[in-house]
Formats: structure tokens, sequence, C-alpha cells
């Protein structure tokens, strides 16, 4: 057994866990990441089209481009990585963490850290979080699985392919299944509306004449051994309408139906999580409900873009500088989700720090207005000309919002699209 | 040509166990499989419980070999490390008249001398299961009832035999027979041939066409399906004993099980099937399972549901088993409609078949060297902190984590290849990777990258469970 000593623990090696970890480091504290992968970079390095950074980097970047200027920057820093190493558990007391580790060099190695940065990311729903019926053949898949085979591995996992959930990776493996040679015969919604962003129905259907399904299940899979086809019914109303359900012949079915944050090992450590985004309740200095655990990236809400992410785990990083330096917010006020609101991201805000709200909405409006009220007083009214539950919003708070905000400590600042 | 004095059709936990039986004695023993790894059929799924003898009459001679298989699980598991837990069982009555069966059942289990049986007040239901729903008004318990991993109960089960001499042979799909000497010739749709003084016919749901190719009784096995839901080891739904509601004429209802690795299990349905390969699950019958299991315990969600399946039971239409020596073909052992409670019975159908084997004629000699211990395998999730230490100091692979649901490492899934698990879905059985909440997701094409290295084969040679189902179909 090893044991280690660091200011911070960053678990997690992807974009939030490197970018986390840079602006640790950055505040002069001994900084390491645990990353169960043999690489840094999480699930970038197997999105090899292109559109990340636009924020980030003012360049249009693929995925392993985007990794690489934050890899670089980690390989110019001394900020420790461990490499093939999965943490296994994750105590916290008045002492301290303590970050259990599986390393194939050490063994069992034991970190004691002040402070620790949960940078998880996030997993795939699968076939049975949406309990397809029918049989269960080869040739089922996630949509981050197949990309996973198509451009690391280098294998193709099959030809005549249904998509299921019009989410940005099904859509950009759409894409790339009809460029490696198979036929993507459909992209089945069950939404009346895309869930992934309009750039990518654009690109990876439209470009291509791949038919989408809006309104419409998978109702069931067949095939014996392999899958044979699939049987797709319409839904009027939100109601399956049997009489007009139709098949498709494929060998392939890859499934796009959600992202969940991968929080069990923050569970094990009793923090508290959010029902509406399975991710961890946090503070305005993202801060869980377990003093010096903190949380960013899509292991606390999923985002549609990496640069939102780094941006996130920076501010994330900053914070836990902060926290080891003893300086906490005086004033919090917590933040409701209000009308059309599915959750925002923190959960309380500092009147004395004013920073970036993620928010997701619940409808799908053009000329929407976003409001932000404290205690029933419009602090903030913001215009939007378009707004989907897939396309995350930011609100960025000035100084001036905030100027003649008198919180009291059992105020509440609710955020409304109408 | 194989010689051997004794085959058994059929690698499911019935021919498992009577090979494993049949190993401590000098006898050449072969065991034909027709799918790619053992325990592919019935076995691998059901309810995996092993039943309190309550459900039926002594009368039955599945009842007899419940009771007696029930009392065999603790020495089994001692020499054969499978997952095995003796957690208890609950018939949950949720209304008044409902506890006249209740009255009934704890009658026949008295009867059949079922350990510790108890009728229970509603208080009592209460302290033994919290979670009920709190319109129970009484119930059963019975705690020699538990739980068991039926494939890999099955795996330990050959891998025991195999090690005392019985030889496997997969992908053995029996088509043609013809008398040879006092026994059979034996032959597979590929063409392998395999001569045996003795038959067993164990073959699940296709004994009655494995008796007809053997030219013996003619029976029908009706395959009856049962639907099942398997919920995340994270549900608050958990109960710590195997929930019963009071069964109906055709099955022992739903029931909503504590899985002894962790996860929740909800199901069966019963519904008699014609397809004897129709394994598919149905959106009417979902709602009904967990309409049924809400009624026990109300925490159970829809939501926590990580996968489905369904499994067939193959059942004769006078509902016993029939384990006998063939009218017909006097070296022919039948062992046939092993349904409910077939698991909880395999091991007294092994020393039953034995004893049939020794009245039909065969020479039964103990062997001085029967070893009935198999090796056990580390799984790393269950060392604590110190021992997994040194297992990684010893083995590094240990430390490399595959499957991050379970928490199963590269050196589990190498030992599966190595005992003869080489699809996907043998890889998981055998270790538990991709059996977790992300079914696959992340360590999926791991397990294929392993498979390749380990065993030579080629990518599109990669299987979920045999013949037909590859996984990849080119290379860019």
């Amino acid at each position: 057994m090893k044991e280690l000593e660091y200011d911070v623990v960053v678990i997690g090696g992807g974009a939030a866990g490197m970018a986390a970890a840079l602006e640790c480091r950055k505040n002069g504290l001994q900084t390491v990441i645990v990353e169960r992968e043999e690489h840094l970079g999480g699930i970038l390095l197997q999105c090899i089209h292109n559109g990340f950074g636009l924020q980030e980097f003012r360049q249009e970047l693929t995925g392993p481009e985007f990794a690489e200027e934050f890899i670089r920057q980690i390989r110019d820093s001394d900020i420790s990585v461990l490499l093939g190493t999965t943490v296994i558990d994750l105590v916290s007391d008045a002492t301290g963490k303590e970050v259990f580790c599986y390393s194939p060099e050490y063994g069992l190695v034991k970190f004691n850290a002040r402070a620790v940065v949960l940078a998880m990311g996030c997993r795939e729903r699968n076939r049975g979080n949406i309990r397809i019926p029918g049989t269960r053949p080869a040739g089922v898949y996630t949509a981050g699985l197949a990309q996973r085979l198509v451009n690391i591995e280098g294998y193709i996992p099959g030809k005549d392919v249904v998509v299921v959930g019009s989410g940005d990776i099904g859509l950009i493996m759409a894409r790339r299944m009809t460029w490696v040679g198979s036929k993507v015969h459909a992209v089945i919604e069950i939404q009346p509306y895309p869930s992934g962003l309009t750039r990518n129905i654009v690109q990876c259907l439209n470009d291509f004449e791949i038919p989408l399904y809006l309104s419409h299940v998978v109702s069931r899979i067949e095939g014996k051994e392999r899958v044979e086809k699939v049987e797709v019914t319409p839904l009027v109303n939100g109601i399956p309408d049997a009489d007009k359900a139709f098949e498709i012949p494929c060998d392939t079915l890859l499934l796009s139906v959600g992202l969940i944050p991968e929080n069990e090992l923050s569970k094990k450590a009793g923090i508290e999580l959010s029902p509406q985004t399975g991710g961890a309740l946090v503070d305005s200095t993202m801060m869980t409900s377990v003093p010096g655990i903190f949380s960013c990236g899509n292991v606390l809400h999923v985002h549609d873009l990496v640069d939102y992410v780094a941006e996130e785990a920076r501010r994330t990083g900053s914070y836990v500088a902060s926290y080891l330096k003893g300086k906490q917010p005086q004033r919090q006020v917590r933040i409701k989700a209000g009308a059309n609101v599915k959750y925002v991201n923190p959960g309380m805000f500092n009147p004395d720090k004013p920073d970036k709200l993620y928010l997701r909405t619940l409808i799908v409006k053009n000329n929407a207005r976003l409001e932000v009220k404290l205690d029933n007083r419009v602090v903030k009214s913001v215009k939007k000309n378009h707004v989907q539950p897939s396309e995350m919003i930011s609100v960025k708070f000035s100084a001036r919002d905030v100027a003649d905000m008198q919180p009291t400590s059992d105020s509440v600042m609710e955020v409304s699209v109408q | 040509m194989t010689k051997s004095d004794v085959a058994i059709i059929g690698a499911g936990v019935s021919g498992a166990s009577i090979a494993r039986t049949l190993s401590a004695y000098e006898l050449s023993v072969t065991l034909l499989e027709k799918e790619a790894d053992v325990s592919f059929g019935t076995s691998k799924a059901n309810s995996g419980i092993v039943h309190g003898g309550f459900h039926h009459n002594k009368k039955y001679l599945k009842t007899r070999l419940e009771i007696r298989g029930n009392l065999m699980f603790d020495r089994l598991q001692r020499e054969l490390d499978f997952p095995f837990k003796r957690c208890g069982i609950l018939v949950a009555a949720l209304k008044e008249e409902e506890m006249k069966y209740i009255d009934h059942l704890y009658s026949q289990g008295v009867e059949n001398s079922a350990i510790g049986i108890e009728m229970c007040s509603r208080e009592r239901m209460f302290e033994l299961e919290p979670k009920l729903n709190p319109d129970v008004v009484g119930g059963l318990y019975a705690p020699g009832g538990g739980i068991v991993e039926p494939y890999r109960f099955v795996f330990s089960l050959v891998e025991s035999a195999q090690k005392n001499g019985v030889e496997l042979l997969t992908g053995f799909k029996v088509s043609r027979s013809q008398p040879s000497g006092d026994g059979f010739l034996i032959e597979a749709e590929d063409g392998r041939r395999v001569q045996a003084n003795w038959v067993v016919n164990a073959a699940g749901l296709y004994a009655d066409n494995v008796s007809a190719i053997l030219g013996a009784e003619e029976f029908t096995i009706t395959p009856r399906k049962g639907e099942y839901y398997l919920l995340d080891r994270l549900t608050r739904a958990a109960p710590t004993r195997v929930l019963f509601p009071v069964p109906t004429k055709i099955s022992k209802g739903m029931l909503v099980i504590p899985t002894v690795e962790g996860t929740v299990l909800v199901g069966p349905t019963a519904d008699d099937i014609e397809d004897k390969e129709d394994l598919a699950t149905s959106a009417e019958n979902l709602d009904k399972i967990f309409d049924s299991a809400r009624k026990m315990i109300p925490t159970v969600s829809q939501n926590d549901v990580i996968t489905s399946f369904a499994g067939l039971r193959p059942a004769l239409a006078e509902g016993d088993f029939y384990i006998d020596i063939s009218k017909k073909a006097p070296h022919l052992i039948q062992v046939a409609g092993i349904q409910s409670p077939g698991l909880t019975a395999s091991p007294a159908i092994g020393e039953y078949v034995k004893d049939l084997l020794k009245k039909a004629g065969c020479r039964l000699t103990e062997k001085s060297e029967y070893d009935p211990f198999v090796e056990k395998v580390p799984r790393i999730r269950d060392l604590s902190h110190y021992d997994a230490d040194t297992l990684i100091q010893k083995n590094p692979d240990y430390a490399h984590i595959v499957c991050r649901c379970e928490e199963i490492s590269e050196a589990e899934i190498v030992e599966a290849i190595r005992r003869g698990h080489t699809t996907l879905d043998g890889v998981k059985y055998f270790t538990r990777a991709g059996m977790g909440r992300c079914q696959g997701g992340f360590c999926s094409y791991r397990i294929i990258k392993i498979l390749v290295r380990e065993t030579g084969m080629t990518y599109e040679q990669v299987t979920k469970r045999g013949a037909g189902s590859s996984l990849l179909v080119g290379r860019l």
C-alpha cells in the first residue's frame, strides 16, 4: 500500500478534471489527477469530429485536439497524474479526505487530501433504462460504445443501422456510420423535437438524407442471435398508435437516449444528489453537501459543449483554492427552478461574487424571456431567440446586476422562462 | 469418435449436477451441450431461488427432490465457491382471505419438514421486512430458503466435473442416434460422434425432441415463458429476503428477489408459448410485473431497471418431474420436465439419476482420487483493502478495473477465458463484467480485446453467445 499527501485529489482526467486541476495548481495547490483509463482526455479522445473549442480557444478543434491543449498544459505543470488507476472509495471526515484507489503500479493507493474534485463524467442510458421490449440479440450498442469501437479500435459494429434518439452522439454516429460505409436507415426520436444541437441535425442527418422520425419510438427489437429488424411506432399526442407501426430491417441498433452523471462514488461518500440533474447539489462555490468535496463537468450535470465544462471546472478549481485559504462566501441565496425550468446549476448564488448560472428549460419556444427574481422582484431579464430542453442556457451576472440586491437569510432566487 | 460409459445430453443445471455426481465414480462421462457454453438455456434465466420446501405436496417427485436438494447447498457452496445465501423466503398475504392459503402452505411445509417454517402476523412480517407494503396482513416465513447465482452454480458444477475427468463437448447439437451395443451412437449436427453405453437425456426444453431422436418415449415439453426485470443495486426497493405473493394455480406468482450479488430481480410472468426460442419480453408484461411487485414493495420503480430478460421453463402437462429409466430404451435415463423447483432439486437430481443408472446396470465404483473442490477465483471487489493490495502486488491485472459498475478486474476476465468461457455472455456470467448499471457500455470493447488477445480469435469470431451472434462486422 502506498500513502500519498496532496492538497487536492481530482477524480477523473477528462476535460473537467484537467481544467479543474490546472486551476488548482495555478493557485499553488499540490494537485493530483487520478484517471482510470491509460490516457488523459476522457471521452474527448473518441470524438474525432470537429466543433470543439469555439469558446475556449476561439477556434474549431476536434475532440482529441481540444484534449491535447489541456494535456500539454498538464505535462508542462507539476501536477501529478496517476493513469490506469481506479478510485474505489472516498471517505470524508473532520480531519480530511481519504481517497482509495487500485493502481497496477503501486497496489492500493491511499491519498490523504484537504479537498477533492469530482470529475468522473457521465455514462449513457441503455436499452434497459428505456425498457425496449423484444429479444436480446447482438447488435444493440449505445452510440458512445459504437463511437469508441469505430474511432479508436477501428471496428465496424454493423452494416444496417437504426439510431434511437437524436442526442448529439447519436447524430454524430449516424454520420460516422455512413462514412464507414454502413447504411443508416433512420433516426427515431420520441420527442416532437430533436434532442441534439441544430447544427448536428443539419450536418449529420440532412446532409446525408438520413430520415429523422420525430414522435416515434422503437417498440420492439427482433432477431434471435443478431438484430434482424426493429418495429417503429408513431406517437399521437404521446400515445403509441400501434396500427401505424412499421418495421425497419437492420442488423444494428445504436442508442443515444441520454446521459447520466456517474455518481456512485459520490453516493458512497454520502453526497446529496439532485433528482433533476443526477449530479451533486452544489452551492455557489461548486461545493457539494460534504464540505471540501467539489463537483464539476458532466458528473455534476450533463453539458452540451465541452467548452462550458472547461469554464465551469476552472471556476471550480479557483473555488477549491479559496476554500483551502479559508475564504467562504459571507452570503448565499438559494436558487429555485421556476416556471418551465428543469434545473439551475449551481443551486446557490453569492451576491458578493456574482457568477455564471447554467440552466435547462422544459419547453421549446421562440422569443422567450428568461427572468431572475429575488423574492418576487425581477433582478434580471434576458430575451432568448429560441429555447429548447437540449440546449443549455447560461446567465452571467455583472456587478451592476447585484448592486442593489438586499437578500435576507431566507431569500430565494427564482429563475423562470416564459 | 468419443467413447464413454455415460453421455449426458444437456449442460444445464440438471446435466451439470448429474455429471458432477458421476465424476466421483470410475466412469468415463461425456457432457454434451448444443450451445457455445454451459448454462446458456433455462438455467441462466430463472429466479435463482433455493426453495423453502412448502410450495408443493410431498407426493410429487419434484417436492421430494426439492427438500433433499435444498439441504445439499451448504456443502456444495463450500466445495464449489458459487454465490449462495440462505436469506430466507417470505410469502406475503395482502388480504385476510389469503391467510387461509398461507395456513395451507404452512401445514404443507411442516409436513415436508421445511426447516424453521413460521406463520407470521403482520407485525412479524414487518419486523422481517420493513419495506413491505402496509397492506400486508400476514404471511409465511421459511428461513431455509435462499438465493443462488444459477449460471455460476452450473459453471462450478461443470468445472468440478471436468476436474474429475468428465469431458465437455460444447456446440454439440444432437441430431441423430442409432443403437450401438447396449447403448447408443449419438451424432451431432456437425458430424461429431459419441458412443455411450448409457445416455441421460437432460435436454431441458428439447428433452422431447431428444427422446424422439433416441427412439424412446413420446412426450411434449411446453415452454412456459417467464419475463424478468433487473434493478440497479442502488435501488431503495431491495428487500433482505425473497418475497413471494400467495401463489396461483399455474405459478408461484411474481416475486421480488434480492440477488446474491446485490441487484434486485422482479418477475417472472408465466405464459405457455409454442416457440422454444421465443425469448422476447413485452411491454404488457412490464406493467404487469411492476404492478405485482409494487403490491409487495411499493418502492419498486421502473426507473431502476438496468435490463430485462426472459427464460423458458420446460414444462410437462402433469406438472411433475419425469426422471426415470426409459421403458423403451433400458440404457436411457429420462430427466424431463425440470421446471421450478429444478434448480433447488438439481443436486438431488444428480444423486437420483446416479441411483437409476445403478438400477439400469451401470457399475459404480468410487474413485479414490476424486476431489470435490474447485479452485476459488479471487474477486477484487470482495476483498478488504489489505487483501486487494496483496493480490495486486502479485498480479497487477487485478488493479485494471475493466467493468467499473461491478468492479471487475482484467485478471478476473482472463481467468474466465482460461476456464473456457470465450463468449461475451460467458465472460459476463462468470465474472459479472457487463452486468451492472451501464450494461457493458464502457467495458464491452475492452472484453472483446481481451478475448482476441487471450484466445487468438479474430475480432469477427468474437460473439455475444455463440454462432450467429457476432459483435463486429468489419474493420476500418
